[in-house]
């Protein structure tokens, strides 16, 4: 996995709030056996007609937000589906962060999969991004992992919490499943104890 | 020992390993895996020349994209994509070995409805799958969720899942229902009460008379849209329903392992006193017959009420309501009852057991639909053939139902079940969202009895007219 730092990028403003995953991505696009080539389809029914014409006006069809690194979204951002092709067709678009109020369980857990760094800010810090985000290509908002901060184009910043563990992996680009394969040990203990006090399972 | 919720105990009897910073490892004790979350994860494994850990509580059915019509053995009725997908499944079940239930086997079904009917769910056990749903299990005392594809790899190959522990909620709902009111009905009445967010970072056990009440069939009605609720996982405490329904099922331990599981699960309660972090109350007469007007699961309203004015909202939620009535083709002030509906959905993880069937088939006897178009898809093989046999199957088709074969179907339209543009359906499934049954498709959430009492009328109606 890649490694995540810091990023200095133009953000595109989302501001509707409980984006679900079928939104992220539908689920016509979900018939792949692969990972990769997802973006082009990220929030495609939002994105294009039905003859596959861009929609005028959706954020990332405007010029400015072609490139966008960042989104800052409304609460519960990325809720339903499990789908790890919502975070799999961002990443693919070439988000690297995500700001929002809060996040879906599964759709916040799939994103440190994959590199990509879901901040939670409060409603106020959001608003003010929120903001920043809409003046386009000439606010870059930059956002620290290291530090735990995000900045507007105009120097505000705002701390926030991640848990660390999760930053760790991230910041190292770590591999979940080689670290487990580590404790294997506690697997095989944790194994035999359970086989023997309930060995129906 | 400070008492402990049920979900405590269930989760202090699976931690395999634990840091400093409370990061554990979870120990999982079946997996379930369907064909739409798992090729990139057994990809994983080959590239990086893992092994499946547990085989034998590995469990693999095909669902979200399999073809519900009669025809479906002849690989046409699938799009190329979709065949690839399921081809790929079958390939990955023998290749690691692991249980498979594929498309032609009679056990065949929605994996959240073939787990419990085979007996692989059972009460204190841990239980994930790469679908959102997989909160259905929690029906009978296990601790079930939804888990991304990277997680499934995880769980592969490790049989853990790296984990914090969530916060405790309960939902309680008191007393009795009143006629008419279903698992369903209880179950979208909390989200309403809660919002999609409101349960987001615990786990919801499920308490109180009236989900005592409950049959098996309902309680997994009711912990199958927890996630709809934000929460991670349902859970209900097993009871004699739950050791009834489960014994007896290929998978459910028999003999003296059936009297050390039974004795194991009548340990698996909330203790009183236990905390809670959160604590909400219902009281089961208050619950009504509901529809969704919107396109969250959240947007909940009795059946006798009218569509709301978006104003009367909060913050971000006034734009997302007027989206919301835009997307439907609905006025506010319009009665709920005035909403013409195009075709019916009986069937999904949320409402495709037999039970469901029986409360749909009681209120069609001897009608006819009014509805364009309306397709019961059983949850399983089992199910339908269990409906075949109670003479339900000819009820639904007497009254010019489609009688369709097991799988998710329209509830995510993956396969030809699908809405056309503007199409109104009133569903029994979990989801409402934009497209989600088919391109600017219609959607509206209701029980299977409501379902059944809009396909006679041709609108939404409330079935306590017609009992």
């Amino acid at each position: 996995m890649e490694k995540f730092s810091k990023i200095s990028g133009v953000a595109a403003p989302l501001p509707l709030v409980n984006i679900d995953t079928d939104m992220i991505i539908p689920k016509q696009f979900l018939k792949t056996i692969k990972r990769s080539g997802l973006g082009v389809n990220l929030f495609d029914e939002m994105r294009y007609d039905r003859q596959g014409n861009e929609i005028e006006g959706f954020v990332l069809n405007k010029p400015a937000y072609r490139q966008a690194q960042i989104l800052v979204a409304g609460d519960n951002f990325g809720c339903g589906s499990s789908r790890e092709h919502a975070p799999w067709a961002l990443a693919d678009f070439g988000i690297k962060a995500i700001i929002s109020t809060s996040y879906a369980d599964i759709f916040y857990n799939n994103c440190f999969k994959n590199g990509m760094l879901p901040i939670v800010l409060p409603q106020e810090a959001v608003d003010v991004l929120m903001k920043d985000a809409e003046k386009g290509s000439n606010a870059r908002i930059e956002v620290d992992l290291e530090s735990q901060t995000v900045t507007s184009s105009d120097g505000q910043s705002f701390t926030f919490e991640v848990d660390a563990f999760k930053k760790h992996c991230l910041l190292n680009g770590l591999d979940d499943i080689g670290l487990t394969m580590e404790k294997v040990k506690s697997i095989d203990a944790f194994e035999a104890k359970a086989a023997m006090e309930r060995p129906w399972v | 020992m400070s008492p402990k919720t049920l979900y405590d105990k269930i989760w202090d009897a699976h931690v395999a390993h634990e840091s400093e910073d409370g990061t554990c490892l979870l120990y999982i004790d079946r997996h379930l895996v369907h064909e739409v979350t798992s090729p990139q994860a057994f990809e994983g494994l080959r590239m990086t020349g893992r092994k499946v850990r547990a085989p034998e509580k590995t469990i693999a059915v095909p669902d979200h994209n399999v073809p519900t019509t009669l025809d479906r053995a002849n690989a046409s009725t699938m799009t190329e994509e979709s065949r690839i997908q399921v081809e790929a499944l079958d390939k990955n079940a023998k290749d690691f070995g692991i249980h498979y239930y594929p498309v032609s086997d009679v056990r065949q079904g929605i994996v959240h409805i073939v787990g419990p009917e085979q007996g692989w769910t059972l009460p204190g056990m841990t239980v994930v799958c790469g679908d959102s749903h997989t909160a259905t299990h929690g029906a009978f005392g296990s601790l079930a969720h939804g888990i991304g594809t990277s997680e499934v790899e995880h769980v592969l190959a490790t049989q853990t899942l790296i984990q914090k522990k969530s916060k405790n909620m309960k939902v309680e709902i008191t007393g009795k229902l009143r006629p008419g009111v279903t698992a369903k009905d209880i179950t979208l009445s909390v989200i309403g009460a809660t919002g999609t967010a409101g349960g987001t970072g615990y786990v919801i056990e499920y308490c109180g008379e009236a989900i005592r009440d409950l049959s098996m069939e309902g309680r997994m009605t009711v912990c199958n849209m927890a996630i709809e609720g934000g929460a991670r996982a349902g859970l209900i405490a097993p009871d004699e329903k739950t050791f009834e329904y489960v014994k007896g099922r290929p998978h459910a331990p028999k003999g003296a392992a059936w009297e050390a599981a039974l004795a194991y699960w009548q340990t698996l309660f909330t203790d009183e006193g236990a905390h809670f972090d959160k604590v909400i109350t219902i009281k089961g007469e208050d619950i009504a017959p509901v529809v969704t007007w919107g396109t969250s699961p959240e947007d909940v309203l009795p059946i006798t009420a009218t569509v709301p004015a978006p104003e009367s909202f909060k913050g971000g939620k006034v734009e997302a309501a007027q989206r919301s009535l835009d997307y439907m083709g609905l006025t506010a002030g319009q009665k709920l009852t005035d909403i013409e509906i195009d075709t019916v959905f009986i069937g999904s993880c949320t409402n495709g057991r037999i039970e469901d069937l029986r409360a749909a088939a009681e209120i069609l006897k001897g009608k006819k639909i009014k509805v364009k178009r309306a397709m019961v898809v059983p949850g399983s093989g089992l199910v339908r053939a269990q409906a075949e046999e109670e003479g339900l199957a000819q009820i639904f088709i007497d009254a010019g139902f489609e009688w369709r074969l097991a799988g998710c179907s329209m509830c995510l339209a993956m396969n030809p079940d699908q809405l056309s543009e503007g199409e109104r359906c009133a569903s029994t499934s979990n989801r409402n969202f934009e497209g989600r049954q088919g391109y600017k498709g219609r959607t509206h959430l209701v029980s299977p009895a409501m379902a059944a009492a809009a396909a006679i009328t041709g609108h939404l109606t409330d079935v306590r007219e017609m009992m």
